[in-house]
């Protein structure tokens, strides 16, 4: 017995003083992503079977970043409850799991959030008919919500700031919540901006739903890794950030060969062409160009998943660079 | 004289299919009055589902000749008047459904699989099947063959659990919580019916606490907890973790519902085994079990389709069973708001396997006559 358990303490000492996850990563050939278990737009599979949506090109952009191949990814479908521990385990690489990055999630459960891939907040969705074009004229309107959330206490708040009254609806899922907005029993269904959208896609005719501009809430969602592991961190980190940049730069899928003999500085240190960056990041120097090449930059990314031309409709709003309205911005490329 | 020996008819009313409606659906008014009730209700659903889920639904084409390829295409979408059911979301991720993320070079794995697992059930299922000791024999090692086929190794590629999903998940969670359920089952039971106070405490501890939990919570201590106690490194696998979780819930359900069988049996049985000199697994084996397996058939296979349904919990724990490929599709932008058809789909598709199991119960009660009297008085 006594013999048994050093055996296993050896065991146990020898797995808790491996690398870092990076070399993990490198040796087990492939990265492992936790995701949803499918949401539209961020994860879902598509008919062949293959991942797809914003999240997920976070996943693949970070095993190009490593492997130079988008296919050396393993999805994980993950919970609500089930995200957190199964990146603590260790059981996944990195969660790219539309989670909102908070204070008590980046400090006290030791994760680490590296950025923002999309800014989400809770919004309304009425019916066309009501008129109403501002969330402020919804004085005296039942509002379907869902119990226990942030959500409610958003909606209490607004409310009360506004000066109007509403009658609540209690609910208890988001198919519930379309249900009832979709039979009449509430004149307003309020959650996530991007939830809002997948519902209005979902319905036989969208064109009578619509969308108000109010968003009452900041839901920065965002790729997190464990904490402590800062050489991951910083590869997770910078692939979402050469993808902003790239967007920024101007340079995407389609001209990114080009863009290898453009006279501006930055796209030659992105591209890899100038400076030794991938090898900071203990990548290959072209490591963002492939990223490019085979994911796209950050607006293709989110014109293909969610974009005005996709069923979900969500225009960039808050997601739009820092140069066009929006906030998306990276650090610089030097 | 002649026409006294003829044989008079019984009365029109009593026979026949007058009879057969008399007796059965007009016995008297609160009978005839539910009668006229149901049939004008299945007078308006009937016509109502068949055009909906046959007559104005698509398959693979919508009402234009299109191929369908995603949900803007579905007639009840082009033209809300005379849409019917979108069949063709099934149609597309028909493979999805069925086998998963499976990879598709070596999917023939699993229908050989499936093929196999009819043959193992052949032997169970049919006692005067021919041959029927080598199809058991096949029966037995039918799981080793399957975990190497589906799963890789013996020169097969490696697929990971990870890629399996749909209807193979749930048949894998499915068949393999029920087969090993049993035997454990059979042990917890005669375990807490043992004359050894510790055997039979721990028995009882044992299934007090596993069925003092619900399944959510042992499949979140095998996908939460469990990893954080092993080792970083040690990897246990995901589906593996949750096939442990189903297997000690079920046994535990197992193993009351057999030890009512156990409690039903007379003392005389045990005694007279006894009194034949024989030794404790001998009565078991011989005497005692073969009986109360047999009256214990309706609650075994009760909670049998239970935990099958069950499985569909796992997509709490991030498995992406029949059900959860479902979901899945309704996540896809291309697919939204087909939930009808989706979920029609899926519970047709358990009905099909719960409702086989009901008919097979019912086969072995009638070949068995489980209710007999047993030899009481």
């Amino acid at each position: 017995m006594k013999k048994l358990l050093s055996i296993f303490a050896v065991v146990a000492f020898a797995f808790s003083a491996h690398a870092g996850t990076l070399d993990d990563v490198k040796n087990r050939g492939f990265l492992k992503c936790g995701v949803t278990t499918g949401l539209a737009g961020f994860a879902a599979p598509d008919d062949s079977g293959e991942w797809a949506g914003l999240d997920a090109d976070m996943c693949r952009a970070v095993a190009v970043a490593v492997f130079g191949d988008r296919s050396k990814v393993e999805f994980i479908t993950t919970t609500g409850k089930s995200r957190f521990p199964t990146l603590a385990s260790g059981e996944v690489d990195m969660l790219a799991r539309n989670t909102t990055w908070t204070i008590s999630r980046d400090v006290n459960l030791g994760f680490e959030f590296v950025g923002v891939n999309f800014y989400d907040g809770q919004g309304f969705m009425v019916p066309s008919a009501l008129g109403v074009s501002s969330a402020t004229e919804l004085d005296g309107a039942t509002v379907c919500i869902q119990t226990g959330t942030t959500t409610e206490l958003n909606l209490a708040d607004f409310f009360r700031l506004n000066g109007i009254s509403y009658e609540a609806l209690p609910i208890e899922t988001n198919d519930e919540g379309k249900e009832n907005l979709f039979a009449g029993r509430c004149d307003v269904y309020t959650t996530d901006a991007s939830g809002l959208s997948s519902t209005r896609a979902a319905a036989s005719n969208p064109d009578k739903w619509k969308v108000l501009p109010e968003i009452i809430s900041k839901e920065p969602l965002g790729p997190l890794v464990r904490h402590g592991d800062h050489q991951w961190g910083d590869v997770v980190r910078w692939s979402l950030n050469a993808m902003i940049i790239a967007e920024e730069l101007g340079v995407t899928s389609e001209n990114v060969d080009a863009q290898m003999s453009s006279n501006v500085p930055e796209v030659l240190r992105l591209l890899g062409v100038e400076g030794n960056y991938g090898e900071m990041l203990e990548l290959s120097n072209d490591w963002a160009y492939q990223i490019i090449k085979q994911i796209g930059n950050y607006s293709e990314s989110y014109e293909a998943n969610v974009g005005p031309d996709t069923p979900l409709e969500i225009a960039r709003g808050l997601n739009a660079l820092w140069t066009q309205g929006g906030i998306l911005y990276a650090p610089p490329f030097r | 004289m002649n026409e006294m020996n003829e044989v008079r008819k019984p009365p029109v009313a009593t026979t026949g299919i007058i009879g057969w409606l008399r007796i059965n659906l007009f016995f008297n008014w609160t009978n005839s009055l539910i009668t006229l009730f149901v049939i004008y209700c299945l007078y308006h659903f009937i016509p109502w589902i068949l055009d909906w889920t046959i007559f104005s639904a698509d398959f693979k084409y919508n009402f234009l000749g299109e191929q369908i390829t995603n949900q803007e295409m579905c007639s009840r979408n082009l033209d809300p008047e005379n849409g019917g059911a979108c069949w063709a979301v099934i149609y597309v991720r028909f493979y999805q459904f069925i086998y998963g993320f499976y990879p598709k070079v070596e999917v023939w794995r699993v229908n050989v699989a499936y093929v196999m697992l009819a043959l193992a059930l052949l032997p169970l299922l049919y006692a005067n099947l021919p041959y029927r000791k080598y199809f058991l024999y096949f029966t037995y090692i039918f799981p080793v063959i399957a975990y190497f086929l589906l799963n890789g190794g013996f020169g097969f590629a490696e697929v990971s659990t990870n890629k399996w999903g749909g209807l193979l998940v749930t048949l894998v969670l499915g068949c393999t919580g029920i087969a090993l359920a049993f035997p454990i089952g059979i042990m917890l039971a005669l375990g807490r019916r043992s004359k050894l106070p510790v055997i039979s405490m721990m028995c009882t501890l044992f299934i007090e606490f596993i069925r003092g939990v619900p399944l959510i919570t042992l499949l979140f201590f095998g996908m939460v907890m469990l990893p954080l106690f092993l080792p970083e490194g040690i990897d246990m696998d995901g589906l593996v973790r949750v096939l442990v979780a189903v297997t000690l819930f079920q046994s535990a359900y197992m193993a009351e519902v057999i030890r009512g069988g156990l409690q039903a049996i007379p003392p005389g049985q045990y005694e007279a085994a006894k009194s034949l000199g024989m030794s404790y697994w001998r009565m078991n084996l011989l005497i005692i079990l073969p009986q109360a397996i047999r009256i214990s058939i309706p609650p075994i296979v009760n909670t049998s389709i239970g935990l099958f349904k069950d499985t569909t919990l796992v997509i709490i724990v991030g498995i992406l069973d029949l059900l959860g490929i479902g979901r899945g599709t309704l996540a896809d932008t291309n697919w939204l708001g087909l939930s009808y058809e989706i979920y029609f789909f899926v519970s047709l598709v358990f009905f099909i396997f719960t409702f086989g199991m009901s008919r097979y119960s019912l086969y072995l009660e009638k070949k068995l006559k489980t209710g007999i009297n047993m030899g009481a008085d």
